[in-house]
Protein backbone atom coordinates (compact mmCIF):
# COMPACT_ATOMS: atom_id res chain seq x y z
CA UNK A 1 0.00 0.00 0.00
CA UNK A 2 1.27 3.12 -1.03
CA UNK A 3 0.83 6.27 1.33
CA UNK A 4 -0.90 8.91 -0.98
CA UNK A 5 0.91 12.45 -0.63
CA UNK A 6 -0.08 15.91 -1.98
CA UNK A 7 -3.66 17.12 -2.48
CA UNK A 8 -6.44 14.92 -4.20
CA UNK A 9 -9.66 14.41 -4.17
CA UNK A 10 -11.87 12.83 -0.96
CA UNK A 11 -11.82 9.30 -1.25
CA UNK A 12 -14.78 7.17 -1.87
CA UNK A 13 -14.97 5.20 1.62
CA UNK A 14 -14.93 8.52 3.36
CA UNK A 15 -17.65 9.95 1.55
CA UNK A 16 -19.66 6.81 2.40
CA UNK A 17 -18.58 6.85 6.29
CA UNK A 18 -19.34 10.83 6.27
CA UNK A 19 -22.89 9.64 4.54
CA UNK A 20 -23.67 6.91 7.03
CA UNK A 21 -22.29 8.52 10.01
CA UNK A 22 -24.96 11.49 9.01
CA UNK A 23 -27.93 9.33 8.38
CA UNK A 24 -27.67 7.49 11.84
CA UNK A 25 -27.53 11.06 13.62
CA UNK A 26 -30.69 12.20 12.01
CA UNK A 27 -32.00 8.49 12.56
CA UNK A 28 -31.44 9.12 16.33
CA UNK A 29 -32.39 12.72 16.19
CA UNK A 30 -35.83 11.34 14.64
CA UNK A 31 -36.10 8.71 17.44
CA UNK A 32 -35.85 11.09 20.11
CA UNK A 33 -38.70 13.53 18.77
CA UNK A 34 -41.08 10.75 18.00
CA UNK A 35 -41.48 9.93 21.63
CA UNK A 36 -41.96 13.78 22.16
CA UNK A 37 -44.39 13.99 19.53
CA UNK A 38 -46.46 11.14 20.23
CA UNK A 39 -47.12 12.59 23.51
CA UNK A 40 -47.81 16.03 22.54
CA UNK A 41 -50.23 14.48 19.46
CA UNK A 42 -52.31 12.42 22.06
CA UNK A 43 -52.27 14.99 25.07
CA UNK A 44 -53.65 17.80 23.00
CA UNK A 45 -56.00 15.96 20.84
CA UNK A 46 -57.68 14.40 23.57
CA UNK A 47 -57.08 16.99 26.50
CA UNK A 48 -58.70 19.60 23.64
CA UNK A 49 -62.11 18.42 24.19
CA UNK A 50 -62.82 19.43 27.64
CA UNK A 51 -60.36 22.47 27.27
CA UNK A 52 -62.99 25.15 28.05
CA UNK A 53 -63.46 27.73 30.43
CA UNK A 54 -65.92 25.52 32.93
CA UNK A 55 -62.87 23.74 33.22
CA UNK A 56 -60.80 26.42 34.28
CA UNK A 57 -62.77 27.93 36.30
CA UNK A 58 -64.65 25.29 38.41
CA UNK A 59 -63.98 22.45 40.55
CA UNK A 60 -65.01 18.82 41.12
CA UNK A 61 -67.52 19.75 44.35
CA UNK A 62 -70.53 17.80 44.20
CA UNK A 63 -69.85 16.15 40.76
CA UNK A 64 -69.82 12.48 40.18
CA UNK A 65 -67.46 10.44 37.96
CA UNK A 66 -70.28 9.77 35.22
CA UNK A 67 -71.49 14.04 35.04
CA UNK A 68 -70.24 15.89 32.66
CA UNK A 69 -68.73 19.79 33.14
CA UNK A 70 -66.30 19.84 36.01
CA UNK A 71 -63.12 21.22 35.97
CA UNK A 72 -59.57 21.51 37.47
CA UNK A 73 -59.40 24.97 38.81
CA UNK A 74 -59.05 23.58 42.29
CA UNK A 75 -56.08 21.85 41.21
CA UNK A 76 -54.83 24.86 38.88
CA UNK A 77 -54.58 26.84 42.07
CA UNK A 78 -52.93 23.73 44.28
CA UNK A 79 -50.05 23.17 41.91
CA UNK A 80 -49.39 26.95 41.29
CA UNK A 81 -48.92 27.37 45.26
CA UNK A 82 -47.43 24.07 45.63
CA UNK A 83 -44.72 24.71 43.14
CA UNK A 84 -44.34 28.51 44.16
CA UNK A 85 -43.88 27.47 47.87
CA UNK A 86 -41.62 24.92 47.27
CA UNK A 87 -39.73 27.32 45.09
CA UNK A 88 -39.54 29.44 47.83
CA UNK A 89 -38.02 27.25 50.12
CA UNK A 90 -35.59 25.57 47.56
CA UNK A 91 -34.11 28.07 45.12
CA UNK A 92 -32.72 30.73 48.16
CA UNK A 93 -31.07 27.56 49.82
CA UNK A 94 -30.07 25.73 46.44
CA UNK A 95 -28.43 29.66 45.03
CA UNK A 96 -26.96 29.83 48.49
CA UNK A 97 -25.42 26.50 48.51
CA UNK A 98 -23.74 26.81 44.76
CA UNK A 99 -22.85 30.25 45.78
CA UNK A 100 -20.83 28.71 49.08
CA UNK A 101 -19.57 26.01 46.96
CA UNK A 102 -18.13 27.69 44.05
CA UNK A 103 -17.12 31.50 45.80
CA UNK A 104 -16.54 30.20 49.34
CA UNK A 105 -15.89 26.18 49.53
CA UNK A 106 -12.40 26.07 47.52
CA UNK A 107 -12.80 22.03 47.15
CA UNK A 108 -12.39 22.01 51.01
CA UNK A 109 -13.64 19.11 52.93
CA UNK A 110 -16.99 21.13 53.87
CA UNK A 111 -17.59 21.60 50.67
CA UNK A 112 -16.66 17.76 49.28
CA UNK A 113 -19.56 16.74 51.68
CA UNK A 114 -22.18 19.48 50.87
CA UNK A 115 -21.13 18.21 46.99
CA UNK A 116 -20.96 14.60 47.68
CA UNK A 117 -24.95 14.73 49.49
CA UNK A 118 -26.43 17.18 46.64
CA UNK A 119 -25.29 13.69 44.44
CA UNK A 120 -27.59 11.62 47.24
CA UNK A 121 -30.52 14.05 46.91
CA UNK A 122 -30.70 14.01 43.03
CA UNK A 123 -30.68 10.16 43.30
CA UNK A 124 -33.73 10.45 45.29
CA UNK A 125 -36.90 8.89 44.07
CA UNK A 126 -39.54 11.36 44.49
CA UNK A 127 -41.62 8.85 46.79
CA UNK A 128 -39.25 9.05 49.05
CA UNK A 129 -39.00 12.50 49.57
CA UNK A 130 -43.19 12.01 50.02
CA UNK A 131 -42.75 9.66 52.53
CA UNK A 132 -40.17 11.60 54.38
CA UNK A 133 -42.53 14.10 54.63
CA UNK A 134 -45.25 12.18 55.78
CA UNK A 135 -43.22 10.56 58.60
CA UNK A 136 -41.74 13.17 59.53
CA UNK A 137 -44.07 16.50 59.49
CA UNK A 138 -47.49 14.75 59.70
CA UNK A 139 -46.89 11.51 61.70
CA UNK A 140 -43.82 12.71 64.39
CA UNK A 141 -45.14 16.65 63.96
CA UNK A 142 -48.84 16.30 63.85
CA UNK A 143 -49.20 18.35 61.37
CA UNK A 144 -52.60 17.75 58.52
CA UNK A 145 -52.22 17.17 54.91
CA UNK A 146 -51.34 20.49 53.55
CA UNK A 147 -50.42 22.65 50.35
CA UNK A 148 -47.20 23.61 52.45
CA UNK A 149 -46.09 19.81 53.46
CA UNK A 150 -46.37 19.11 49.46
CA UNK A 151 -44.38 21.62 48.86
CA UNK A 152 -41.67 20.61 51.52
CA UNK A 153 -41.29 17.28 49.97
CA UNK A 154 -40.77 19.25 46.53
CA UNK A 155 -38.62 21.65 47.42
CA UNK A 156 -36.16 18.13 48.36
CA UNK A 157 -36.45 17.34 44.93
CA UNK A 158 -35.61 20.90 43.99
CA UNK A 159 -32.71 21.66 45.72
CA UNK A 160 -29.93 19.79 44.54
CA UNK A 161 -31.39 20.34 40.73
CA UNK A 162 -31.07 24.24 41.65
CA UNK A 163 -27.63 23.61 43.62
CA UNK A 164 -25.81 21.87 40.03
CA UNK A 165 -27.66 24.17 37.96
CA UNK A 166 -26.63 27.16 39.67
CA UNK A 167 -23.04 25.55 40.21
CA UNK A 168 -22.27 25.09 36.37
CA UNK A 169 -23.38 28.30 35.78
CA UNK A 170 -21.29 30.28 38.38
CA UNK A 171 -18.42 28.60 37.29
CA UNK A 172 -18.54 29.96 34.26
CA UNK A 173 -18.14 32.84 35.25
CA UNK A 174 -14.93 34.02 34.45
CA UNK A 175 -12.57 34.52 37.20
CA UNK A 176 -10.89 37.77 35.27
CA UNK A 177 -14.20 39.60 36.13
CA UNK A 178 -14.07 38.58 40.00
CA UNK A 179 -10.93 40.23 40.20
CA UNK A 180 -11.53 43.45 37.96
CA UNK A 181 -14.38 43.75 40.72
CA UNK A 182 -11.69 43.25 43.26
CA UNK A 183 -9.27 45.27 42.06
CA UNK A 184 -11.52 48.72 42.23
CA UNK A 185 -12.15 48.23 45.70
CA UNK A 186 -15.34 46.45 46.03
CA UNK A 187 -15.73 43.53 48.82
CA UNK A 188 -16.11 39.63 47.85
CA UNK A 189 -19.62 39.88 48.88
CA UNK A 190 -20.73 42.63 46.57
CA UNK A 191 -18.97 41.39 43.90
CA UNK A 192 -20.75 38.14 44.14
CA UNK A 193 -24.02 40.04 44.63
CA UNK A 194 -23.41 42.46 41.68
CA UNK A 195 -20.90 41.26 39.46
CA UNK A 196 -21.40 37.29 39.31
CA UNK A 197 -24.91 36.90 39.98
CA UNK A 198 -26.22 38.97 37.77
CA UNK A 199 -23.55 37.66 35.00
CA UNK A 200 -25.00 34.19 35.39
CA UNK A 201 -28.29 35.54 35.89
CA UNK A 202 -29.59 33.71 31.97
CA UNK A 203 -28.06 30.04 32.89
CA UNK A 204 -29.32 30.33 36.54
CA UNK A 205 -32.98 30.68 35.96
CA UNK A 206 -32.68 28.63 33.23
CA UNK A 207 -31.86 26.10 36.06
CA UNK A 208 -34.58 27.32 38.39
CA UNK A 209 -36.99 26.73 35.20
CA UNK A 210 -35.92 22.89 34.79
CA UNK A 211 -36.60 22.67 38.50
CA UNK A 212 -39.93 23.83 38.73
CA UNK A 213 -40.86 21.43 34.75
CA UNK A 214 -39.34 18.40 36.73
CA UNK A 215 -41.69 19.05 40.25
CA UNK A 216 -44.71 20.61 38.75
CA UNK A 217 -45.10 16.97 37.52
CA UNK A 218 -44.15 14.93 40.36
CA UNK A 219 -47.29 13.11 41.81
CA UNK A 220 -46.56 10.86 44.28
CA UNK A 221 -44.66 12.82 47.03
CA UNK A 222 -47.99 14.90 46.51
CA UNK A 223 -50.41 11.61 47.31
CA UNK A 224 -48.37 11.13 50.40
CA UNK A 225 -48.34 14.73 52.04
CA UNK A 226 -51.13 17.03 50.19
CA UNK A 227 -53.54 14.15 49.96
CA UNK A 228 -56.54 14.91 47.31
CA UNK A 229 -59.56 16.88 47.53
CA UNK A 230 -62.79 17.53 45.26
CA UNK A 231 -63.09 21.18 46.31
CA UNK A 232 -61.13 24.48 46.13
CA UNK A 233 -59.00 25.01 48.88
CA UNK A 234 -56.98 28.16 48.63
CA UNK A 235 -55.30 28.02 52.27
CA UNK A 236 -52.27 25.66 51.52
CA UNK A 237 -51.18 25.99 54.81
CA UNK A 238 -54.73 23.88 55.76
CA UNK A 239 -56.06 21.35 55.04
CA UNK A 240 -55.82 18.97 51.91
CA UNK A 241 -55.43 20.31 48.35
CA UNK A 242 -55.53 19.11 44.83
CA UNK A 243 -52.68 19.37 42.74
CA UNK A 244 -52.87 19.33 38.53
CA UNK A 245 -50.50 15.63 38.83
CA UNK A 246 -52.87 14.27 41.41
CA UNK A 247 -56.03 15.57 39.62
CA UNK A 248 -55.08 13.38 36.64
CA UNK A 249 -54.15 10.33 39.01
CA UNK A 250 -57.14 10.64 40.41
CA UNK A 251 -59.26 11.14 37.26
CA UNK A 252 -57.59 8.45 35.34
CA UNK A 253 -58.88 6.03 38.34
CA UNK A 254 -62.55 7.03 37.51
CA UNK A 255 -64.06 4.41 35.35
CA UNK A 256 -66.05 6.93 32.77
CA UNK A 257 -65.14 8.82 29.57
CA UNK A 258 -66.29 11.78 31.09
CA UNK A 259 -63.63 11.76 33.87
CA UNK A 260 -61.18 10.28 31.45
CA UNK A 261 -61.75 13.11 29.35
CA UNK A 262 -60.80 15.24 32.42
CA UNK A 263 -57.85 13.70 32.91
CA UNK A 264 -56.34 14.41 29.44
CA UNK A 265 -57.28 18.06 29.64
CA UNK A 266 -55.46 18.00 33.25
CA UNK A 267 -52.34 16.56 31.58
CA UNK A 268 -52.88 19.55 29.00
CA UNK A 269 -53.71 22.36 31.32
CA UNK A 270 -50.09 21.26 33.41
CA UNK A 271 -48.27 20.87 30.48
CA UNK A 272 -49.51 24.24 29.18
CA UNK A 273 -48.48 25.52 32.71
CA UNK A 274 -44.92 24.72 32.48
CA UNK A 275 -44.88 25.93 29.33
CA UNK A 276 -46.19 29.55 30.34
CA UNK A 277 -43.20 29.36 33.30
CA UNK A 278 -40.89 28.89 31.24
CA UNK A 279 -41.74 31.76 28.49
CA UNK A 280 -41.98 33.76 31.87
CA UNK A 281 -38.74 32.50 32.21
CA UNK A 282 -37.18 33.48 28.97
CA UNK A 283 -39.21 37.26 28.87
CA UNK A 284 -36.68 37.61 32.24
CA UNK A 285 -33.73 36.33 31.06
CA UNK A 286 -34.18 38.22 27.36
CA UNK A 287 -35.32 41.47 29.64
CA UNK A 288 -32.14 41.23 31.58
CA UNK A 289 -29.13 40.45 28.99
CA UNK A 290 -27.07 43.34 28.03
CA UNK A 291 -27.80 42.19 24.52
CA UNK A 292 -31.31 43.43 24.07
CA UNK A 293 -29.76 46.77 24.36
CA UNK A 294 -27.85 45.99 21.05
CA UNK A 295 -24.23 46.02 20.60
CA UNK B 1 -2.82 61.99 45.55
CA UNK B 2 0.05 59.88 44.41
CA UNK B 3 2.17 58.07 46.27
CA UNK B 4 5.41 56.24 46.79
CA UNK B 5 5.61 52.92 47.20
CA UNK B 6 8.54 51.40 49.17
CA UNK B 7 9.07 47.54 49.38
CA UNK B 8 11.43 45.52 51.56
CA UNK B 9 12.72 41.84 51.68
CA UNK B 10 9.25 40.59 49.95
CA UNK B 11 8.55 37.04 49.43
CA UNK B 12 5.71 35.78 47.90
CA UNK B 13 4.25 31.95 48.38
CA UNK B 14 1.83 29.69 46.28
CA UNK B 15 1.19 27.17 48.57
CA UNK B 16 4.41 25.45 49.75
CA UNK B 17 6.01 27.10 46.16
CA UNK B 18 8.41 30.45 46.60
CA UNK B 19 6.96 32.51 43.78
CA UNK B 20 9.60 35.51 44.43
CA UNK B 21 12.36 36.24 47.16
CA UNK B 22 13.79 39.24 48.60
CA UNK B 23 12.69 41.74 46.69
CA UNK B 24 12.84 45.39 47.77
CA UNK B 25 12.65 48.59 45.79
CA UNK B 26 11.16 52.00 46.00
CA UNK B 27 8.89 53.01 43.42
CA UNK B 28 8.28 57.02 42.58
CA UNK B 29 5.69 58.49 42.84
CA UNK B 30 4.15 60.47 39.50
CA UNK B 31 6.50 58.34 37.46
CA UNK B 32 6.30 55.19 35.27
CA UNK B 33 7.90 52.00 36.67
CA UNK B 34 8.57 49.52 33.87
CA UNK B 35 9.10 45.76 35.54
CA UNK B 36 10.91 43.67 32.24
CA UNK B 37 11.96 39.86 32.18
CA UNK B 38 11.63 36.41 30.82
CA UNK B 39 8.24 34.45 31.85
CA UNK B 40 7.41 32.63 35.09
CA UNK B 41 10.14 35.22 36.94
CA UNK B 42 7.54 36.80 38.86
CA UNK B 43 7.07 40.22 37.70
CA UNK B 44 3.12 39.73 37.43
CA UNK B 45 2.95 37.91 40.74
CA UNK B 46 5.05 40.65 42.55
CA UNK B 47 2.85 43.44 41.48
CA UNK B 48 -0.26 41.48 42.38
CA UNK B 49 1.58 41.86 45.96
CA UNK B 50 1.38 45.47 45.47
CA UNK B 51 -2.43 45.85 46.01
CA UNK B 52 -2.79 42.53 47.63
CA UNK B 53 -4.50 40.83 44.30
CA UNK B 54 -2.04 38.27 45.23
CA UNK B 55 -3.65 36.48 48.34
CA UNK B 56 -6.96 36.22 46.24
CA UNK B 57 -5.62 32.84 44.85
CA UNK B 58 -6.15 29.98 47.56
CA UNK B 59 -3.29 29.07 49.12
CA UNK B 60 -1.28 32.38 48.15
CA UNK B 61 0.33 34.36 50.54
CA UNK B 62 2.70 37.31 51.32
CA UNK B 63 5.87 37.80 53.30
CA UNK B 64 7.67 41.15 54.00
CA UNK B 65 6.82 44.96 53.82
CA UNK B 66 5.14 47.04 51.82
CA UNK B 67 4.37 50.82 52.03
CA UNK B 68 2.61 53.12 50.46
CA UNK B 69 3.86 56.26 52.13
CA UNK B 70 3.71 55.69 55.96
CA UNK B 71 1.24 52.82 56.30
CA UNK B 72 1.66 49.14 56.14
CA UNK B 73 -0.08 47.24 53.55
CA UNK B 74 0.58 44.11 54.90
CA UNK B 75 -0.55 45.42 58.33
CA UNK B 76 -2.27 43.36 61.10
CA UNK B 77 -5.79 45.66 61.05
CA UNK B 78 -5.57 46.64 57.37
CA UNK B 79 -8.58 45.97 55.21
CA UNK B 80 -7.37 44.35 51.68
CA UNK B 81 -10.74 46.14 50.39
CA UNK B 82 -9.14 49.25 51.15
CA UNK B 83 -5.75 48.56 49.63
CA UNK B 84 -7.47 47.97 46.53
CA UNK B 85 -9.71 51.05 46.50
CA UNK B 86 -6.35 52.97 46.81
CA UNK B 87 -4.40 51.32 44.14
CA UNK B 88 -5.81 50.43 41.21
CA UNK B 89 -4.96 47.80 39.04
CA UNK B 90 -5.42 46.96 34.49
CA UNK B 91 -4.94 43.84 33.34
CA UNK B 92 -3.74 41.43 30.85
CA UNK B 93 -7.12 40.91 29.02
CA UNK B 94 -9.62 43.65 28.60
CA UNK B 95 -12.16 42.28 31.55
CA UNK B 96 -15.14 44.87 30.92
CA UNK B 97 -18.38 43.43 33.22
CA UNK B 98 -20.38 41.87 30.23
CA UNK B 99 -23.50 42.84 32.17
CA UNK B 100 -23.09 46.20 32.32
CA UNK B 101 -23.50 49.40 29.78
CA UNK B 102 -20.23 51.84 29.25
CA UNK B 103 -21.43 53.90 31.70
CA UNK B 104 -22.07 51.47 33.69
CA UNK B 105 -18.65 50.00 33.66
CA UNK B 106 -17.24 53.50 34.39
CA UNK B 107 -19.62 53.98 37.53
CA UNK B 108 -19.28 50.25 38.50
CA UNK B 109 -16.34 51.25 41.20
CA UNK B 110 -18.35 53.92 42.78
CA UNK B 111 -21.63 52.21 42.38
CA UNK B 112 -20.23 48.90 43.95
CA UNK B 113 -18.68 51.26 47.06
CA UNK B 114 -21.08 53.13 47.51
CA UNK B 115 -23.89 55.97 46.86
CA UNK B 116 -23.82 58.98 44.14
CA UNK B 117 -26.14 60.79 42.80
CA UNK B 118 -26.79 60.73 38.98
CA UNK B 119 -25.08 63.63 38.36
CA UNK B 120 -21.94 63.15 40.44
CA UNK B 121 -21.70 59.84 38.15
CA UNK B 122 -22.30 61.50 35.11
CA UNK B 123 -19.67 63.80 36.01
CA UNK B 124 -16.84 60.97 37.14
CA UNK B 125 -17.76 58.71 34.14
CA UNK B 126 -17.42 61.94 31.77
CA UNK B 127 -13.97 62.98 33.48
CA UNK B 128 -12.74 59.34 33.53
CA UNK B 129 -13.62 58.30 30.11
CA UNK B 130 -11.97 61.66 28.54
CA UNK B 131 -8.96 61.16 31.23
CA UNK B 132 -8.51 57.05 29.11
CA UNK B 133 -8.55 58.91 25.66
CA UNK B 134 -12.09 56.82 24.92
CA UNK B 135 -15.11 59.56 25.39
CA UNK B 136 -15.17 61.14 21.95
CA UNK B 137 -15.29 57.27 20.73
CA UNK B 138 -17.88 56.27 22.94
CA UNK B 139 -19.79 59.59 24.05
CA UNK B 140 -22.64 58.97 21.85
CA UNK B 141 -23.50 54.87 23.03
CA UNK B 142 -23.00 55.34 26.30
CA UNK B 143 -26.06 52.72 27.08
CA UNK B 144 -24.49 50.40 25.08
CA UNK B 145 -22.70 47.18 26.83
CA UNK B 146 -19.12 47.57 27.29
CA UNK B 147 -17.78 44.18 26.12
CA UNK B 148 -19.57 45.36 22.32
CA UNK B 149 -16.07 47.58 21.65
CA UNK B 150 -13.24 46.75 20.11
CA UNK B 151 -10.21 45.15 22.33
CA UNK B 152 -8.08 48.18 22.39
CA UNK B 153 -11.19 50.43 23.18
CA UNK B 154 -12.31 47.62 26.16
CA UNK B 155 -8.96 48.13 27.33
CA UNK B 156 -9.23 51.57 27.45
CA UNK B 157 -12.30 51.80 29.01
CA UNK B 158 -10.94 49.26 31.87
CA UNK B 159 -8.36 51.65 32.55
CA UNK B 160 -11.22 54.46 32.16
CA UNK B 161 -13.10 52.06 35.11
CA UNK B 162 -9.96 52.14 37.03
CA UNK B 163 -9.08 55.71 37.11
CA UNK B 164 -12.90 56.53 38.42
CA UNK B 165 -12.08 55.36 41.46
CA UNK B 166 -9.70 58.18 41.38
CA UNK B 167 -6.43 55.56 43.11
CA UNK B 168 -3.08 56.66 44.19
CA UNK B 169 -1.30 53.95 41.67
CA UNK B 170 -2.19 52.18 38.47
CA UNK B 171 -0.82 48.62 38.30
CA UNK B 172 -0.76 47.60 34.57
CA UNK B 173 -0.16 43.48 34.20
CA UNK B 174 1.20 43.46 30.41
CA UNK B 175 -2.21 45.93 28.79
CA UNK B 176 -1.22 45.83 25.91
CA UNK B 177 -0.12 42.10 25.00
CA UNK B 178 -3.66 41.67 23.55
CA UNK B 179 -3.60 44.90 21.36
CA UNK B 180 -2.73 46.15 18.31
CA UNK B 181 0.14 48.31 17.91
CA UNK B 182 -2.71 51.45 16.69
CA UNK B 183 -4.22 50.32 19.96
CA UNK B 184 -1.02 49.51 22.15
CA UNK B 185 0.04 53.00 20.81
CA UNK B 186 -3.14 54.95 21.95
CA UNK B 187 -2.32 53.21 25.90
CA UNK B 188 1.07 54.32 25.71
CA UNK B 189 0.08 57.71 24.93
CA UNK B 190 -2.66 57.68 27.82
CA UNK B 191 -0.17 56.01 30.20
CA UNK B 192 2.09 59.51 29.50
CA UNK B 193 -0.58 61.40 30.18
CA UNK B 194 -1.51 59.80 33.13
CA UNK B 195 1.50 59.49 35.01
CA UNK B 196 1.35 62.98 35.37
CA UNK B 197 -1.39 62.30 38.27
CA UNK B 198 -0.52 58.69 39.44
CA UNK B 199 1.74 56.54 40.16
CA UNK B 200 2.24 53.75 37.66
CA UNK B 201 3.49 50.16 37.43
CA UNK B 202 3.63 48.21 34.27
CA UNK B 203 4.37 44.94 33.82
CA UNK B 204 5.65 44.19 29.75
CA UNK B 205 6.97 41.61 27.59
CA UNK B 206 7.82 44.59 24.99
CA UNK B 207 11.07 45.75 25.87
CA UNK B 208 10.83 48.41 23.36
CA UNK B 209 7.53 49.87 25.35
CA UNK B 210 9.36 49.56 28.20
CA UNK B 211 12.18 52.00 27.14
CA UNK B 212 9.50 54.44 25.72
CA UNK B 213 6.99 54.79 28.01
CA UNK B 214 8.77 54.10 31.23
CA UNK B 215 11.06 56.52 33.78
CA UNK B 216 12.61 53.31 35.73
CA UNK B 217 12.83 50.04 34.37
CA UNK B 218 13.07 46.73 37.10
CA UNK B 219 14.58 43.67 35.63
CA UNK B 220 13.62 40.68 37.32
CA UNK B 221 15.27 36.77 36.36
CA UNK B 222 15.34 33.18 37.86
CA UNK B 223 18.06 31.32 38.73
CA UNK B 224 16.25 27.84 37.13
CA UNK B 225 13.18 26.94 36.53
CA UNK B 226 11.72 25.98 40.35
CA UNK B 227 13.60 28.97 41.72
CA UNK B 228 11.96 32.04 43.18
CA UNK B 229 12.25 35.32 41.09
CA UNK B 230 14.67 38.17 42.38
CA UNK B 231 15.31 41.57 41.22
CA UNK B 232 18.24 41.95 39.44
CA UNK B 233 18.45 45.27 39.32
CA UNK B 234 16.48 48.63 39.12
CA UNK B 235 17.40 51.98 37.36
CA UNK B 236 16.61 54.73 34.91
CA UNK B 237 15.60 53.44 32.36
CA UNK B 238 18.02 54.95 29.87
CA UNK B 239 20.54 53.48 31.98
CA UNK B 240 19.09 49.97 31.95
CA UNK B 241 18.78 50.12 28.20
CA UNK B 242 22.20 51.15 27.57
CA UNK B 243 24.89 50.51 30.17
CA UNK B 244 23.09 47.69 32.60
CA UNK B 245 25.24 47.27 35.63
CA UNK B 246 24.59 43.47 35.57
CA UNK B 247 25.20 41.00 32.67
CA UNK B 248 21.99 38.88 33.39
CA UNK B 249 20.21 42.26 32.77
CA UNK B 250 22.55 43.33 29.30
CA UNK B 251 22.27 39.43 28.01
CA UNK B 252 18.27 39.87 28.62
CA UNK B 253 17.87 43.01 26.70
CA UNK B 254 20.23 42.46 23.71
CA UNK B 255 17.90 39.17 23.14
CA UNK B 256 20.75 36.62 24.49
CA UNK B 257 18.13 34.96 26.26
CA UNK B 258 14.75 35.15 27.41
Amino acid sequence: MTVQTGIHSISAARRAKDRFVQVLVYLSFALAVIPLLSVLWLVVGNGLKRFDLTFLTHSMRNIGATDPGGGAYHAIVGTLEQVLLASLIAVPIGLLTAVYLVEYGNGGRLSRIISFFVDVMTGVPSVVSGLFILAFWILILGMTYSGFAGALALSILMMPVVVRSAEEMLRLVPHELREASYALGVPKWRTIVKVVLPTAFTGIVTGVMLAVARVAGETAPLLLTVFITDSINTDPFDGPQMGLPLYVFDQAQRPTNTAIDRAWTGALTLILIVMLLNLVARLIAWWRSPAKRGS
Amino acid sequence: MAKQIEVSELDAYYGSHKAIEGISMTIEPRSVTAFIGPSGCGKSTFLRTLNRMHEVIPGARVEGKVRLEDQDLYGQDVDPVSVRRTIGMVFQRPNPFPTMSIFDNVAAGLRLNGRFSRSELEGVVEDSLKGANLWNEVKDRLGKPGAGLSGGQQQRLCIARAIAVQPQVLLMDEPCSALDPISTLAIEDLISKLKQEYTIVIVTHNMQQAARVSDKTAFFNLAAQGQPGKLVEMDETSKIFTNPAEKATEDYITGRFG
